[in-house]
């Protein structure tokens, strides 16, 4: 069965048509990479698995239920800012997880179950390689290591689904590369469902099992508004890895095209 | 020659150019004091700095022969209890009501209107009601600091909340917290440094009510001492009092800025360096 199903999925804006004639199926362990031009609607598509912006016709279902109108422990998030609490240090930030599902009444734990939550803490903070910055606020840490600590937040709670938001649009080419491996290892290991929004098409191939292009499917000058996007182009990766980086440039010239 | 705003003083030059002003008036007033006591030896609008001295000595060390105790400790004491009262139930009242008007729309729809209005009725307008309705002891003069500056911290708190970004609260429910969780470990940590400055902020209207309610009824306390000696026309008070009051005012805003640096570390991040 799969995980995620979308059946003539539509987000409208009053007149305005957004998305529309969205329909897919998403198995569980895909990495699906989406992208297309700004203001395409690949953002409220995420906030639509998230749950913040509401659904205006069609189906939307994880698990085959409805997905909720709130996001929830199921759904991770990485954004591109703001993902991370600055009041709270790097172990501050990954324990406060466990000490909200553990402790629904303060959200704080103390003694032994503190101790529990520091090691889960800092098994996911060894893994993004954070572990020698326990102490530091983000305001402390380079744009890098903020979206790592953000990447082993969401992970604390075991997410099935982890969306992220152009999580690396504001890094630096050479950290962009050794974000790519980390998330791609974390892909693997904990056999996640990665949707990712980008704007970057190589990075789309090079880390998607599954491309899709969201574009206008009908494009009226007098009426722009009238027609909404939709998965205009859905490229499987995997079949063909070493053929990613020409499938990319094909696409990329397509799209100026 | 650069251009004027990118000159900088250095550092022995900024001391200079901050003292300097201080500087001026005091020359300006020793001047003009020097000046109409040279003709009046018995002027009182301008008294000399000696004389201002002899007597804060004594009111800072010889008891009231009436009430027993020493005059300017006991208005000190009366009024900074009164302030301290004030201004801490009204921020532990703006931190409550800011929290969950920044925290639940449910909350904000009716609550927000209300504290937009009250905030907007001057406080002293009222100082009658309090006086009729609480007496002119204690309480009314401690109310009128609550009516007075809670509503502004309320208003700034919630403000704080709705500016915090969204992610924030999207990301925590991502982890599997609450409402209540949301509120006490995402919004609450954040708005406490808010407070204290909203707080250091709103000290200056807290003087204010402080003092004319003080003016209006009270047996001691700072601004009841001022009024009192206006009569006499008693400069040689009034000043030092008012540059003490400046003084306690300039120590409880530096304790506060202290304080929420260290409590806060990250939210004195963007603090320009000067």
């Amino acid at each position: 069965m799969s995980l995620v199903e979308a059946k003539g999925l539509e987000k409208h804006y009053g007149d305005d048509v957004v998305l529309e004639r969205l329909n897919f199926s998403v198995e569980p362990g895909e990495f699906v990479t989406v992208v297309g031009a700004s203001g395409c609607g690949k953002t409220t598509f995420l906030k639509m698995m998230l749950g913040t912006e509401s659904i205006t016709k069609g189906q939307l279902r994880v698990d085959d239920k409805p997905i909720p109108g709130e996001p929830g422990p199921d759904r991770g998030v990485v954004f591109q800012r703001y993902s991370v609490f600055p009041h709270l240090t790097v172990l501050g930030n990954t324990i406060i997880a466990e000490e909200l599902s553990r402790s629904r009444v303060f959200g704080k734990l103390f003694g032994p179950g503190r101790r529990k939550a520091r090691e889960a803490a800092m098994e996911r903070l060894t893994q993004v390689g954070l572990q020698h910055a326990l102490d530091k606020y983000p305001h402390e840490l380079s744009g890098g290591m903020q979206q790592r600590l953000a990447i082993a937040q969401a992970l604390m709670m075991k997410p099935r689904i982890l969306l992220l938001d152009e999580p690396f649009g504001a890094l630096d080419p050479g950290i962009r590369q050794d974000m790519h491996e980390l998330v791609g290892k974390l892909w693997r290991e904990q056999k996640l469902t990665i949707f990712m929004i980008t704007h970057d098409i190589e990075e789309a191939f090079a880390l998607g099992t599954r491309v899709w292009v969201f574009d206008k499917w009908r494009d009226d000058p007098q009426a722009p508004q009238a027609y909404g996007a939709t998965i205009t182009y859905d490229l499987d990766v995997d079949r063909n890895r070493e053929d990613a980086p020409s499938q990319a440039k094909k696409l990329q010239e397509d799209m100026h095209a | 020659m650069k251009r004027l705003i990118n000159l900088k003083p250095a550092r022995p030059a900024r001391v200079a150019l901050a003292l300097l002003p201080f500087l001026l008036i005091a020359f300006v007033y020793l001047s003009a004091s020097s000046a109409r006591l040279a003709e009046n030896p018995n002027d009182r609008l301008l008294p000399s700095p000696a004389k201002m001295a002899d007597t804060m000595h004594g009111l800072a060390t010889e008891a009231n022969v009436r009430t027993g105790s020493i005059p300017l400790w006991a208005d000190t004491a009366a009024s900074l209890k009164r302030l301290g009262i004030g201004v801490g139930i009204s921020a532990f009242a703006a931190l409550v009501f800011g929290l969950f008007s920044g925290g639940l729309p449910l909350f904000r729809a009716p609550f927000s209107p209300l504290i937009t209005v009250v905030s907007l009725i001057p406080p002293l307008a009222v100082l009658p009601i309090l006086f009729i309705v609480f007496g002119t002891g204690e309480l009314a003069k401690v109310v009128l600091i609550i009516v007075g500056i809670t509503p502004f911290l309320i208003r700034d708190l919630t403000g704080e909340a709705l500016r915090l970004p969204d992610e924030q609260r999207i990301k925590a429910q991502t982890l599997g917290a609450n409402s209540w969780q949301v509120m006490l470990r995402v919004l609450l940590p954040q708005l406490t440094p808010r407070l204290i400055s909203a707080t250091r902020l709103a000290l200056g209207s807290a003087w204010l009510f402080l003092i004319a309610a003080e003016a209006i009824a009270a047996q001691d306390g700072l601004g009841y001492r001022i009024f009192l000696v206006r009569r006499y026309l008693s400069m040689d008070v009034i000043l030092p009092y008012v540059a003490w009051i400046t003084l306690l005012a300039f120590l409880i805003d530096q304790a506060l800025l202290w304080i929420s640096r260290l409590s806060f570390p990250w939210y004195h991040v963007d603090e320009g360096k000067s």
